[in-house]
């Protein structure tokens, strides 16, 4: 039974930042929503309300930065770079402030729908120079995200999750690494996020029908070690399977593409994800079944690899946690 | 520095400069320059409180952006001198009147005349729109209305440092229509961030023409009074009246000073190419002549010998 931790970012950042001089917590209206309320109550001088003005707070935010400030932005990562891309740009990334972006609710971990669901953020994110990218994937690297980003000589985004987490990792973040979960020689399955707990579900049922799976979860996706990638590739005899929450395009799935193409590497790849799609609003399990990013869609992507029917069911993967969408540890049903 | 000349002198010499400038490269931006010479000169020769310059009077060549493989980045804001907790600091925010700008740091001493010479050269670092390492430039503001956020984030940092200098903004009308500044401005009012102070060059036009055609604004004293800032209007090309100006009263909220001017100020004949003033480029070499003739006896110089 997985261990499941309530609201490890509040606890976490609170424990980072407080006291510290140099960072501030910077919120937009959805203080409670990001679990910094606590943190707000009890460091008052630490905290700055910048309302419901994502524009002006990127700017201000590397204001802070070329005053000699870390300030740690946060609000639903959707926010943060869609309304304003421009600012994001100017006043973070091109000048290389430390602004640590902790982006909540990443892909379909929330109900509220295509206006709250960042699903192509770190195929933007990839594409601005001098940004580094984090992707939490269990309550651990939650607990070590601020250690890791601040540790940055630059902008960092991260994908932080928040309620209820499981705890999957014993050790935190080690940027630039990557780590290894199983260490099979028939397929390279990579993952991150809340993906990479799907992959673990259909372990047991992958080595049942007999194939021997190598997994890999990224928390670090730039900077990028190609090489120790590759070094996996070239374990596995028959191919490597991607899957994310995200779009395939311009995320993991393109990164591992990427990589293959540039090095010459002739294995097939199938790359899970959102298909050139918006999601809709629901429960994160629906999504992630009604769009392809769970255990069963990472079967069916293993076996359209194999060319093989494996007669893998719902019923022999481990079972999928489900949160009450009203649970207590979080904000507003979002 | 020691001021070495009027500010009514160095805003003749900026206008001198940009026509100069304007009648041998076949136009640029020279309204800017008839509508903000006097501010421009004023914080400079004046008002801001600066030290020496730190980078060479000749600016350097593009070095690159940053990157962690570039080290050895600077910003150009060196040629307003080091940063320093009791200094100033100066945002021009509308970057397109970076020409202008830099014939302010050659009028005051900081830049030598040699560096106009670079202006929008290929592999120079005195680029057209204003960047990060062009001299005078410490943020790019290429992006309009990103320079007053920018402002009150570094405002507020520097109060929690205890830092006494001031950031000031120069900014432009144009900027209204962008729905940052007003964001801005609330922040600044909320935050009590009374060490940023703006004077925006209010003329009225914009890149397509006359801010009436194009979007009205209404009364920007008014808004600005009631997101929360200090606000008050002057006369532009009236040294006292700015003066004045920025002695008013503004405890815990920002101050942002309306200069009125008028974009043909002291070269009468760009008012044929209103509405259009944005970049005036000439038409035909008549029309060069023509205005070559007419600005310099203007300016009281001899007409450019463009020709050489």
């Amino acid at each position: 039974m997985v261990e499941m931790v309530s609201r490890p970012y509040a606890s976490a950042f609170e424990k980072f930042a407080a006291g510290n001089p140099d960072i501030l917590c910077l919120s937009a209206d959805l203080t409670s929503s990001c679990e910094i309320d606590g943190f707000r109550d009890r460091h008052p001088d630490q905290f700055v309300s910048l309302g419901m003005a994502e524009q002006n707070m990127m700017s201000f935010a590397g204001g802070l930065g070329l005053a000699g400030f870390r300030p740690f932005i946060h609000t639903f990562g959707v926010f943060m770079y869609r309304r304003p891309y421009d600012q994001l740009m100017a006043s973070i990334a091109y000048p290389r402030r430390k602004v640590r972006l902790m982006g909540f609710l990443p892909g379909v971990t929330t109900p509220g729908g295509m206006t709250h669901q960042s699903i192509e953020d770190i195929s933007v994110m990839r594409s601005i120079p001098n940004m580094t990218i984090l992707e939490t994937g269990d309550a651990t690297e939650v607990e070590s995200i601020c250690e890791a980003a601040d540790s940055i000589d630059g902008p960092v985004w991260c994908r932080v999750l928040r309620g209820s987490v499981p705890r999957l990792f014993d050790t935190p973040i080690k940027v630039g690494e990557m780590r290894e979960l199983s260490q099979g020689d028939d397929i390279l399955v990579v993952t991150s996020g809340i993906c990479t707990e799907e992959a673990m579900r259909a372990r047991a049922a992958l080595a049942a029908a007999g194939l021997s799976i190598r997994h890999l979860h990224l928390h670090t996706i730039k900077p990028f070690d190609a090489k120790a990638l590759l070094d996996h590739i070239g374990s596995v005899k028959h191919g490597v399977v991607t899957l994310e929450n995200h779009v395939t395009e311009g995320g993991i799935g393109s990164l591992v593409a990427e990589t293959m193409a540039d090095a010459g590497i002739g294995k097939r790849l199938i790359r899970l994800g959102l298909k050139d799609t918006y999601a809709h609003g629901g429960s994160r399990p629906y999504l992630m079944r009604y769009y392809g990013l769970d255990a069963l869609a990472l079967v069916r992507g293993i076996e359209d690899l194999m060319g093989e029917c494996y007669n893998i069911t719902e019923d022999d993967l481990a079972e999928a946690r489900f949160d009450d969408v009203h649970s207590l540890v979080k904000a507003e049903a979002l | 520095m020691q001021n070495q000349k009027t500010t009514e002198d160095v805003a003749l010499g900026i206008r001198r400069r940009v026509f100069e400038h304007a009648m041998r490269n076949n136009g640029g931006y020279l309204s800017q320059a008839c509508s903000a010479a006097e501010q421009l000169a004023w914080l400079y020769n004046e008002e801001l409180k600066l030290g020496d310059p730190t980078l060479p009077m000749i600016p350097k060549p593009f070095e690159g952006v940053p990157s962690p493989s570039n080290p050895d980045y600077h910003t150009g804001a060196g040629y307003n001198g080091p940063v320093e907790p009791q200094f100033d600091r100066l945002f021009i925010a509308p970057a397109h009147y970076a020409l202008v700008a830099y014939a302010t740091l050659i009028e005051v001493g900081r830049m030598a005349p040699e560096g106009l010479e670079m202006f929008n050269q290929d592999g120079s670092s005195v680029e057209m729109i204003g960047a990060e390492h062009s001299p005078g430039m410490e943020v790019h503001n290429g992006t309009l209305g990103i320079g007053l956020s920018t402002a009150a984030g570094l405002a507020y940092g520097r109060r929690r440092c205890g830092d006494k200098g001031r950031t000031w903004v120069f900014m432009s009308d144009g900027e209204v229509q962008e729905g940052q500044t007003w964001e801005a401005v609330q922040a600044c009012a909320h935050h009590g961030i009374d060490t940023v102070m703006a004077i925006m060059d209010v003329n009225d036009q914009q890149c397509d023409g006359a801010m009436s055609s194009v979007m009205e604004v209404g009364d920007i004293k008014t808004k600005f009074e009631n997101f929360g800032a200090a606000c008050i209007e002057i006369d532009g090309h009236d040294l006292s009246a700015i003066r004045d100006a920025a002695r008013t009263s503004h405890v815990g909220k920002p101050l942002i000073i309306l200069a009125r001017t008028n974009p043909f100020h002291t070269m009468s004949i760009l008012e044929e190419r209103f509405p259009r003033l944005h970049y005036v480029r000439f038409k035909s070499e008549d029309e060069r002549t023509r205005f070559n003739t007419s600005i310099a006896a203007d300016l009281g110089v001899d007409p450019i010998d463009y020709a050489h």
